[in-house]
């Protein structure tokens, strides 16, 4: 028996390596990460974190040009940066088979929003696959890659968080790789200025109506007959949940999203009484069934918004009358539960410098990663958060918009590589006086501490030369970039301070390692149980390590601190703030188990 | 015993609900189910509430169990037992493990965290068994406090009416060679006691 619990994205893995992918290439982004980790494990493929998803769809495009089977993978909204990448490469064709995978993400698990990448299928012209479970996920990657020689395209494919990151059991199969296509100098096929461009539109346009013939047959687009008085259209995990929904019903399952099969929808269409689409997010097919002049019924029903679920899809069946059974609800009085979001991890570097900004009361523009956090409770520090690279670009802006100079750009190493550059470039050159802190964390903590340029670590946990920050910095025309060590919260407040106060662009290095990768010098600190009084100062860094002590300060009635020796992982921050020296602290460790905790 | 169950599990980040989560899984593919399982991991490692679902049957389509659909729920925490309890179907098997870890609202702000009486009355109410185990305790008795979810594991098996081969030969496979006697005592431990309140 050749079969194994897979989830979606290790399926997305393994299909990529039985299709004979030779290159492979991603940023990490939740839900997508877990695709190009697990390809790395096959040798065969040559693989790497590339520093944007725009740069490492045009390594795939690169190598499928020079003719090797190629992927590129990200979540949702890199797609958005890969976009203008995308958009020439539908116009250029490949030479070897080139597929993106775009990992969207309903319900916002792990993003700044819940675009619907369908529609970047039809925007730019090239055709869509999306699986429903595992094996599906698998065996789409070899179909996707077939399409693409075949007709001359990149090709999406789409998942979703829950067909990403639920496991299902997927039958496995061999590497079977494709004789290498030689690559051909052709400028007027790969060169995009607009005299060869325009020649390849109407290219373009034919090829979408030949993927509108196949999608006819494909065998992926599934028509399911039962009951005929409800026909229902779905892909994806809508698909899964609408069976469980809706057993009997008459189901055509889409597994090609784009171009879509307008004689077997319109073949399903006359079989049944009532045809509805269940579709997650934007109501993409049912708008295109209806422009094709079929009736359909879809978010007249069904939520526009969030991610769907058995329950979701029940609920507004019920609601509509199509099921007789509501969801059930289990009512007791459980009253308002404490919430458990995310929070920065005990001893994690960022805490410092969030406190620190709140305390100088500056406007922080912040960005995409775990110090996204520094927004949560008690800290409470950031304004604003957008998009990768976002933080410096609408500092900028901020301070042009009449903001007086205390606003400050708060950005990660990782993402500083990603999308931070080009922003900072244009703040020296337009001279606009902002503040960036970068804050090094020496990983991409946030998906999983991976590598980046900064840290020198590649996606097969290489060490290579690290990209200097301030180098970096200098080159472009900082003059006096200041390196600092956050956990020093005194010198970082006047390092900063000072940087504000010089009116000019300017870059703090703030040094936070991810306890993930680096150890703190100390051992766990602890409450001196008699000299704590309760006056909550350390209750208020938002450590996950302290909390109320069942002991309480007679003289105040309230409760005193403890730390949890376990979860305390020795930065001393607590110590720091407390201002009644009720807190001990922990010896310092002997220097071996000081060494970093990746190689 | 059946091949066809739904199970909720239920931590905090870093309490190894999806490794615990995986065996469930494993078990049942073994044993010649269909079997989806699902999760949303991303932001968990930073504390963050982890739940995942797992689902066994003769074909499952939905990898998410419905709310009063769950037939087994393992909660490893006791906040966390109160906020995923209308997953549980009337008459279902709660497995709920004495242990609190505290969220960091209720130290910075004034969210309450419930006391372990009125989880274990609300539960009670809810569940048509409830199994009260002191896992981390008896994992530290045991010398590891990591292997609190075989002890679980081993109750759950119990419940479900199963051999302890089926379970073990998973946990051997999954958990790390050096800790995996460790596991088998945790199992055992769960799997004999009498823990219904």
């Amino acid at each position: 028996m050749n079969k194994k619990l897979l989830s979606g994205n290790e399926a997305l893995a393994r299909g990529a390596w039985e299709a004979g992918v030779e290159v492979a290439a991603a940023y990490p982004g939740t839900p997508s990460t877990e695709i190009l980790e697990n390809v790395a494990r096959y040798k065969e493929i040559y693989s790497e974190w590339s520093t944007n998803e725009k740069v490492a769809l045009d390594v795939a495009i690169g190598a499928a040009y020079s003719g090797k089977r190629s992927m590129a993978t990200m979540k949702h909204v890199g797609l958005n940066v890969a976009s203008e990448s995308l958009f020439y490469a539908s116009y250029t064709g490949i030479n070897a088979g080139l597929v993106i995978v775009t990992a969207d993400d309903p319900g916002l698990h792990s993003s700044q929003n819940e675009q619907d990448n369908r529609h970047y299928a039809k925007f730019a012209k090239v055709p869509m696959l999306e699986p429903s479970d595992s094996q599906e996920a698998k065996e789409m990657v070899g179909a996707c890659f077939e399409l693409s020689e075949k007709f001359d395209t990149p090709v999406l494919l789409r998942t979703t968080t829950r067909t990403s990151h639920a496991k299902s059991i997927v039958d496995l199969g061999e590497r079977k790789v494709s004789p290498k296509r030689a690559y051909e100098k052709n400028p007027p096929k790969y060169v995009m200025i607009p005299g060869y461009a325009k020649r390849r539109h109407p290219i373009v346009e034919e090829r979408l109506i030949k993927l509108a013939e196949y999608a006819e047959t494909c065998s992926f687009n599934k028509m399911e007959m039962g009951d005929t008085s409800l026909g229902i259209v779905a892909t994806g995990p809508s698909y899964q949940y609408a069976k469980e929904v809706f057993p009997n019903a008459s189901f055509l399952k889409l597994g090609m999203v784009w171009p879509l099969p307008k004689k077997l929808i319109a073949d399903f269409a006359s079989k049944v009484k009532r045809l509805i689409v269940i579709e997650e997010l934007d109501p993409f097919f049912e708008e295109n069934i209806r422009i094709m002049g079929i009736p359909a019924e879809g978010k007249n029903i069904f939520p526009l918004v969030d991610e769907f679920s058995p329950e979701v899809v029940r609920k507004s069946a019920h609601a509509a009358g199509l099921v007789d059974a509501p969801p059930i609800e289990r009512a007791f009085d459980k009253g308002v539960l404490p919430m458990r979001p995310p929070v920065l991890c005990a001893g994690c570097g960022h805490r410092d410098v969030f406190w620190v900004l709140r305390k100088l009361k500056v406007t922080v523009n912040s960005d995409i990663g775990c110090y996204a956090l520094g927004v949560m409770p008690p800290l409470t520090a950031t304004d604003t958060i957008g998009a990768m690279g976002a933080s410096i670009g609408v500092a900028a802006g901020m301070r042009r918009g009449g903001l007086d100079g205390s606003n400050v750009a708060v950005i990660g190493d990782s993402t500083f590589f990603h999308a931070g550059m080009p922003a900072l470039a244009n703040a020296i050159y337009n001279q606009t006086p902002i503040t960036t802190i970068v804050v090094d964390n020496r990983t991409t903590g946030m998906t999983g501490h991976q590598g980046n340029p900064a840290s020198g670590m590649t996606l097969h946990r290489d060490l290579h030369a690290e990209v200097d920050i301030a180098q970096v910095v200098r080159g472009m025309g900082i003059e006096e970039v200041v390196t600092v060590e956050s956990r020093d919260l005194d010198e970082f407040e006047s390092v900063v301070k000072k940087a504000i106060k010089s009116n000019k662009p300017a870059v703090v290095i703030a040094k936070t390692p991810c306890v993930f990768v680096t150890s703190h010098p100390r051992e766990t600190y602890k409450i001196v149980e008699e000299d704590c009084n309760g006056c909550t100062m350390c209750f208020r860094i938002g450590c996950p390590a302290i909390s109320k002590s069942e002991v309480m300060d007679e003289q105040h009635n309230r409760p005193k601190a403890v730390i949890d020796p376990v979860a305390c992982v020795g930065c001393g921050l607590c110590y720091d703030v407390c201002a009644r020296q009720a807190i001990l602290e922990g010896a310092l460790k002997q220097e071996a188990s000081l060494v970093s905790h990746v190689s | 015993m059946t091949l066809t169950a739904n199970f909720l599990l239920a931590g905090v980040g870093g309490q190894g609900t999806l490794l615990a989560s995986d065996i469930v899984a494993d078990v049942g593919m073994h044993l010649g189910a269909d079997v989806k399982k699902s999760e949303v991991h991303g932001m968990s490692q930073r504390g963050g509430a982890v739940t995942s679902h797992v689902r066994w049957g003769e074909t499952v389509s939905s990898p998410l169990c419905e709310k009063g659909a769950v037939d087994y729920f393992v909660a490893q925490e006791m906040l966390e037992a109160l906020r995923w309890m209308e997953f549980l179907k009337p008459g279902g098997t709660l497995l709920l493990s004495v242990q609190q870890i505290i969220p960091t609202s209720t130290v910075y702000g004034n969210d309450l965290y419930p006391a372990d009486e009125r989880v274990i009355s609300l539960v009670k109410q809810a569940a048509g068994k409830v199994l009260l185990i002191d896992a981390k305790k008896i994992a530290e008795e045991l010398g590891n406090a990591r292997v609190a979810n075989s002890v679980l594991l081993g109750a759950l098996s119990a419940q479900m009416e199963m051999t302890a081969e089926a379970w073990l030969e998973v946990i051997v496979a999954r958990v790390p060679q050096k800790h995996v006697e460790l596991n088998r005592k945790a199992f055992f431990v769960g799997r004999e006691g009498n823990w219904l309140i």
